[in-house]
């Protein structure tokens, strides 16, 4: 029961990241095309177009909710790769002590990026 | 001839290079494997990398001279590539779950018919979308900068 719910969230964090990736990928690589979210223009990594992004509330949040959906989705299809291998039941809960500490760590790292990038824009 | 009855994965990796019987969506599912993998070794280091924006301009500026040149622009094509398939076979597959485009039941009645026929069109489109999706990354990635 437990693994299916799992994979249920798998499923459902697919489509969060189908929704925000595909805007994270269209602002970043397809910005010649669509020219979204770039207002100072040049190339959407520029520090001013990185700036804007920092300032808005909406990419504030959403990049917290893409990371949290994508380290969920990465991290379990890593685990159903290595569980699919079969490994004993010692190295499947090593695995998952490793996948959880890793991807709380990322998480960490990532969401206090979010929030401490929103900061500084609202400063300069 | 392998004896897999009791062993279900006992192929293991080799499960990954040979599409046997399963048929084209067995490559569709390495290939799946492949690029999920890629991109969460991307998306490991991304999150690191992109994190020094917090520290302001230079710190970015700097971050960003790091991973640039003809190398970098290649692998992170290569990383737009293998979301375009990953995205878009991801659709599939969740269509597939859904019990969309996989067609009705049958009964087994001789000569049997395998459902991967049924599915293939949409297997065979999700491909050629996902090379499409490619192509104008490349453009955008090489030639429209």
């Amino acid at each position: 029961m437990r693994d299916q719910s799992l994979w249920t969230w798998h499923v459902i964090a697919g489509v969060v990241i189908l929704v925000f990736l595909g805007l994270h990928m269209g602002v970043m690589h397809l910005d010649a095309l669509l020219g979204l979210f770039n207002p100072e223009g040049g190339h959407p990594i520029d520090w001013g177009n990185v700036l804007a992004r920092m300032k808005s509330g909406f990419f504030t949040v959403t990049y917290v909710v893409l990371l949290g959906a994508a380290l969920f989705h990465g991290l379990y299809g890593l685990r159903n790769i290595v569980y699919e291998l079969g490994p004993g039941a010692g190295l499947r809960s090593a695995v998952n002590a490793v996948l959880w500490i890793a991807g709380l760590a990322l998480f960490a790292i990532g969401s206090w990026a979010a929030w401490a990038a929103s900061r500084l824009a609202t400063t300069l | 001839m392998l004896d897999v009855r009791g062993h279900p994965n006992r192929l293991g990796l080799w499960g990954w290079l040979g599409g046997g019987r399963w048929g084209t969506d067995r490559y569709l599912y390495t290939l799946h494997r492949l690029t999920g993998l890629g991109l969460l070794g991307y998306f490991v280091l991304h999150i690191i990398v992109t994190s020094s924006r917090a520290f302001g301009q230079q710190a970015w500026e700097q971050a960003m001279a790091r991973v640039s040149g003809p190398l970098f622009l290649i692998g992170e094509y290569l990383v737009f590539i293998a979301f375009a398939f990953h995205a878009i076979n991801g659709i599939r597959l969740v269509l597939i779950e859904l019990g969309i485009g996989v067609g009705k039941p049958i009964e087994p009645v001789y000569p049997y018919r395998t459902s991967l026929d049924v599915q293939r069109p949409l297997a065979v489109g999700a491909v050629l979308l996902a090379a499409v999706l490619a192509v104008v990354g490349g453009l955008d990635f090489f030639v429209w900068h």
